[in-house]
């Protein structure tokens, strides 16, 4: 699994590509973590296009970062979600907690950013 | 009825297996031919499983995880087992969103999206003696097809 991250101002936007599980979790939350001590983040934007796959571990480095977000009074998004990931993340309840948009730009003007 | 064809794996309880396990049944479910997406379900559930044998079965230490796996003329039947902990209250483990672990970023959603994805999830364990997750999926898209 890659991460990339951009900044674009207070808003962080994170792609990740390959397969989000337990064992890609973990370092997922550290590298994220590390990357939002660096900068002045307040939102971030979760850009899954070029995931191939992910089961609820995904989800759990997603909300543990959603907390952390909360706690800066920021917002998160998720982005470019297909319907595999989609109902996973309906399942889970995160759906009740932020929102899904079709690309980044849109996540960007709907937060504010 | 009697499986048209099986096989067993075992592996180490290291996370850097989930995606082994997950291929590894995939492409013996492949055999018989079933859509892109009963795969993608399949590789999820196991992985789901496997996960839970790792984190909860041996707590992130050393063990082996078994994976069997029973094909049938259009289904398949997933094993996995673990000799670790076990689980004191299989319906408790099994309510979406309860988890032993939240401070580690744990859902509890791993049986919720097995039995979202597969057709059947039995669960066998006792504390002490080790958990059995039996997965379960009839392959719709093949019908009555039989090679």
């Amino acid at each position: 699994m890659h991460i990339k991250f951009t900044n674009k101002g207070t808003t962080l936007i994170i792609s990740i590509s390959g397969e989000l599980d337990h064992h890609s979790a973990e370092h997922l939350r550290q590298k994220i973590d590390a990357e939002m001590v660096k900068a002045t983040t307040r939102n971030v934007i979760f850009d899954f296009s070029k995931v191939s796959f992910m089961d609820s571990s995904g989800v759990g480095v997603i909300i543990g970062r959603y907390r952390n977000i909360q706690n800066l009074n920021g917002k998160m998004a998720v982005v470019n979600v297909d319907s595999r990931i989609g109902r996973i993340f309906e399942m889970s309840g995160l759906l009740n907690l932020l929102p899904v948009y079709d690309n980044i730009d849109d996540a960007l003007k709907n937060l504010g950013a | 009825m009697q499986p048209v064809n099986e096989m067993k794996l075992e592996f180490l309880s290291k996370s850097s297996n989930e995606s082994f396990a997950r291929v590894a049944a995939a492409a013996f479910a492949s055999q018989l031919d079933p859509t892109i997406e009963e795969i993608s379900d399949i590789k999820t559930a196991v992985s789901e499983a496997v996960t839970n044998a790792i984190i909860h079965g041996y707590e992130n230490k050393y063990g082996f995880v078994k994976m069997n796996c029973r094909l049938y003329a259009d289904s398949i039947e997933i094993e996995i087992i673990d000799e670790g902990k076990g689980i004191e209250d299989i319906n408790l483990a099994r309510q979406p969103l309860y988890t032993s672990r939240p401070e580690m970023d744990r859902l509890g959603m791993g049986f919720t999206v097995m039995e979202s994805f597969m057709d059947r999830v039995d669960v066998f364990s006792e504390p002490g003696k080790g958990t059995t997750v039996l997965l379960y999926k009839s392959f719709k898209s093949l019908g009555n097809t039989t090679v």
